[in-house]
């Protein structure tokens, strides 16, 4: 499903949104975001498809690299390298919270 | 209007170069920044920062800024004059007024005669908000309400924080950290520019029972020995009501006991599962009859649980 701009929506990973609705909502550009999707921080829903539709959480990760573009004056290159690192610190801390869930409470 | 000293936030001198200010940020933001930094304090550290910075990276604002003097951080002042007459505040004056906001005015045509440069669009702010919720809200699928104290423009471009309120429907696939966009709730913007975005980001508290991973939810089932031993059917709470659990003789501490469809519910509609990990509690006292028990216990067991020791 398209997300129109005017909505209020959750960001999750069901809905979809086209490539430009990334770069209105984060203000970067259509080639900034290709860079994101060239090294796999973003990846399309069917990357078969003619129209690639993406899932509207990766909206938090284009503002993400909005902000550290913005705040860190990053290159198209270091912006992509830096999303990657950080993807990967959230999946490390993912599984570390995964792992204490099943561990259980220490007594 | 209560003063900022942007040189102490920075940590350099009044008489810092443009270099030596921008090598300061640069320090301060990736020590401080809110998606680098694991400190929760990051965020308003790196707030301060960052508002120090765009002011004194900037010679104009700069300017005007070191021409207010030096007075102690948080001590309230009042402009000159002729601020007032740049910003058309007439007898309402600054005093609800941001510092940030009164620079961010400067850059974007706020404040008229020699300040009143841009005339492109300026989109407006966007504005992020913390929602607490508990399983229990996501589970339900409650509405909660929202406060939070977002800018509203007057005619000359001056940020006044005003209180607002906002309610939203938690849905039942909510995650830690899913944000909510509400398009357009952000900061207004200037010269046709869109207005920015509210994100709702929901932070999910910690639960005495439950401990979610995914959708499957965690959840701690002590047991006594003998029923562990024995067999045993209990009772467990789940967030839609306590069911009834039958553990098999011979249960062991670790063992992960499923049940289906006791977690939490999913965007495509599926729902994970509640996993009640064994646990095996000894009471920390006995009787005198249930020492003799469990001395006779001892002595007609031939149970060794340490034979790989051998």
């Amino acid at each position: 499903m398209s997300t129109p701009l005017s909505e209020s929506v959750w960001l999750n990973d069901v809905d979809v949104c086209q490539v430009e609705y990334l770069a209105e909502v984060s203000g970067l550009s259509i080639e900034e975001i290709e860079d994101l999707i060239d090294t796999d921080v973003i990846k399309p829903v069917d990357a078969g498809t003619p129209t690639r539709m993406f899932q509207l959480r990766y909206v938090v990760t284009v503002k993400t690299a909005r902000r550290l573009r913005d705040d860190f004056e990053l290159d198209r290159r270091g912006l992509a390298l830096a999303l990657s690192l950080l993807q990967r610190i959230d999946e490390l801390q993912a599984e570390i919270h995964a792992t204490k869930a099943r561990l259980g409470h220490p007594r | 209007m209560k003063f900022k000293d942007y040189y102490e936030a920075l940590g350099v001198e009044r008489t810092a170069t443009l270099a030596d200010i921008k090598k300061a940020y640069r320090k301060l933001a990736h020590k401080y920044h809110p998606d680098v930094s694991a400190d929760p304090d990051s965020e308003a550290k790196f707030k301060d920062v960052a508002e120090a910075y765009a002011t004194l990276k900037n010679p104009e604002k700069r300017e005007a800024y070191d021409n207010l003097g030096k007075h102690p951080a948080g001590e309230s002042f009042t402009p000159p004059p002729d601020w007032q007459q740049h910003f058309h505040t007439g007898e309402a004056g600054l005093d609800d007024v941001d510092l940030a906001d009164l620079f961010s005015a400067f850059g974007r045509g706020g404040g008229g005669g020699g300040h009143r440069r841009q005339s492109f669009p300026v989109p407006g702010q966007d504005y992020e908000i913390a929602a607490p919720v508990t399983l229990e809200q996501i589970h339900r699928a409650d509405q909660i309400e929202l406060s939070a104290e977002l800018p509203e423009y007057d005619a000359n471009g001056l940020a006044h924080r005003v209180p607002r309120t906002f309610q939203i429907t938690i849905p039942k696939s909510a995650a830690n950290g899913q944000r909510l966009r509400l398009a357009g709730k952000g900061g207004p913007g200037f010269n046709g520019g869109r207005p920015g975005d509210l994100y709702v980001s929901l932070v999910l508290q910690p639960h005495p029972l439950y401990r979610p991973d995914g959708r499957d939810l965690y959840l701690d089932l002590p047991l006594a020995p003998w029923e562990a031993v024995l067999g045993a059917s209990v009772h467990v709470p789940t967030l839609a009501g306590t069911v009834e659990l039958n553990v098999k003789p011979g249960t062991t501490a670790g063992q992960k006991l499923r049940l289906a469809k006791r977690g939490l519910a999913s965007a495509d509609g599926s729902v994970g599962a509640l996993y009640a990990v064994v646990r095996i509690e000894v009471p920390k006292t006995v009787s005198a009859r249930e020492h003799e028990l469990l001395e006779q216990l001892a002595a007609a067991s031939n149970f060794n649980p340490r034979t790989h020791f051998a």
